[in-house]
């Protein structure tokens, strides 16, 4: 924690220094102090702006998850259908989202539904193919002991499969949280009247890299924060999942 | 029965044999690694389809299975690893009974609550073995169920479940001649390519037997000299 602000203190000295010396013009690149008046300034602005971006990736994130975790089970408990469902997986990743965002603006509007859509398509991918992996890679020898113990296949997907596959779930809705905020950004550029992006649109179109410089420090805030409360809560959820990285510590032998 | 053997993926595994159980007896399976125990005992179990022209006696429902591995689960404490079964056919579990048989098998109160993940191995056998008896089926299929556990551990559960086990029928596969001798009231070695079995006698006296008993050790040689002849 102390290593990280000293590595982040050392970086805006050098960012400060960079722009004292070379006096480069702030519409160019602003110093860290008017990015910082800029961010006091016009907090109000900003917040809005940082609300409205927040409920899309949040909600991108919920409606992706569920669709992502929803895909993985279909996959997973008919297996008929897998030949039809994973084909439409990967199509839905082949195309990708930035190219498809102008339409989706034009089919669902410049409101928030087109940035949810966004992230919706982004995140489901990740949380999909790792849960259904999960589904796909439960112990044979649990299988089998859950036969012979005369479970219902149905039973044996929920008190077996899925459990035994919430680690892997675990790890696709950590790289979802990580890309959600890409997908509402994407959708905010190509066309919208509120958000982070439209925001910093707007102050490019003005010159105002201060308070691009801003909103983006905002989104960063954000993108970090949802990461890590996701990685705490998913790390609560399922503390029977080994981390090496954890133990490594605690096994540590202090000379 | 199976008269015309049996092939996996292609490759004929197990040869013609008509094996008959005996009811209420330890039976031992035993073979060098990949002589077709694990797939004879599956069988048995009805994890593998029985083969077109075979009849393996249906024991759905009357087998409890018992791996080489614990499986235990990592979500579930000890307690509901014990009670499985019932959790898994939606049952009300029977917890007097799963907190006797961890008493039974050596495990304490406290342990009842702890996770997997904090027992040793050989006390999460020690639970695979209690969720075994909590099933309460009259066979029980284990497949070289103390292999993962030191040779001390391995002499103290199968000192154990001689005890606990007996009474029902059991087919126990292992590579150990000396676990076979100790415990088995008959034992069979499956040999060749495709495998058949061939009875091999037991020493006197009723299992577990000691394991510094003279004649069991004698009887060890003589199985351990058959066994790397069969490899050949």
């Amino acid at each position: 924690m102390i290593r990280a602000a000293i590595a982040g203190l050392g970086l805006l000295l050098l960012w400060h220094g960079f722009v004292w010396l070379t006096e480069v013009p702030p519409f160019l690149l602003p110093s860290p102090a008017r990015v910082a008046t800029a961010l006091v300034d016009r907090w109000d602005i900003i917040l809005g702006h940082a609300l409205t971006t927040g409920a899309e990736i949040l909600l991108g994130l919920l409606l992706g998850s569920l669709l992502g975790c929803l895909m993985a089970l279909t996959l997973a408990a008919w297996p008929a259908g897998r030949r039809w469902l994973l084909p439409l997986l990967l199509v839905s990743q082949a195309i990708p989202v930035f190219a498809i965002a102008p339409l989706l603006v034009l089919w669902l509007g410049y409101g928030m539904a087109s940035k949810v859509a966004m992230a919706v398509l982004i995140i489901f991918f990740p949380v999909a193919t790792a849960f259904h992996d999960g589904l796909r890679r439960t112990e044979p020898g649990l299988l089998d002991l859950a036969s012979t113990m005369g479970a219902s296949p149905v039973a044996v997907l929920w008190r077996v499969r899925v459990p035994a596959a919430l680690p892997s779930l675990a790890s696709g809705l950590r790289v979802a949280a990580g890309v959600a905020p890409i997908g509402a950004i994407v959708g905010e550029w190509v066309g919208s009247s509120a958000g982070l992006g439209y925001l910093m649109l707007q102050a490019n179109g003005r010159s105002q890299a201060d308070v691009m410089f801003a909103a983006l420090f905002v989104l960063a805030v954000m993108s970090l924060a949802l990461w890590f409360t996701t990685d705490r809560l998913l790390r609560a959820a399922i503390p029977w999942q080994p981390d090496s990285l954890l133990s490594e510590n605690n096994r540590k032998v202090t000379p | 029965m199976l008269p015309q053997g049996l092939a996996l993926g292609g490759v004929p595994v197990l040869g013609q044999l008509d094996l008959a159980i005996a009811g209420g007896a330890t039976t031992a399976l035993l073979g060098p690694s990949g002589s077709g125990k694990s797939t004879l005992l599956r069988l048995v179990a009805g994890l593998l389809p029985v083969p077109a022209g075979a009849s393996v006696t249906p024991l759905a429902g009357q087998v409890a299975y018992m791996a080489q591995q614990d499986l235990l689960v990592p979500w579930r404490d000890v307690l509901g690893n014990v009670t499985m079964g019932a959790h898994l056919r939606g049952q009300a579990p029977d917890l007097a009974r799963a907190r006797a048989l961890l008493a039974a098998v050596g495990l304490t109160e406290a342990d009842a609550r702890k996770q997997p993940a904090q027992l040793s191995g050989g006390m999460r056998q020690r639970v695979a073995l209690a969720r075994t008896l909590m099933e309460d089926r009259p066979v029980v299929l284990m497949d070289e169920p103390f292999s993962a556990v030191d040779a001390p551990t391995r002499h103290r559960m199968q000192s154990l479940s001689a005890g606990l086990l007996a009474g029902r029928t059991v087919l126990l596969v292992t590579h150990d001649p000396l676990e076979a001798l100790r415990l088995a009231d008959r034992i069979l070695v499956l040999g060749g390519s495709p495998a058949t079995p061939a009875e091999v006698p037991v020493p006197d006296g009723a299992p577990p037997r000691p394991a510094g008993d003279p004649a069991l050790l004698a009887a060890q040689a003589a199985l351990l000299e058959r066994l790397a002849e069969a490899v050949s």
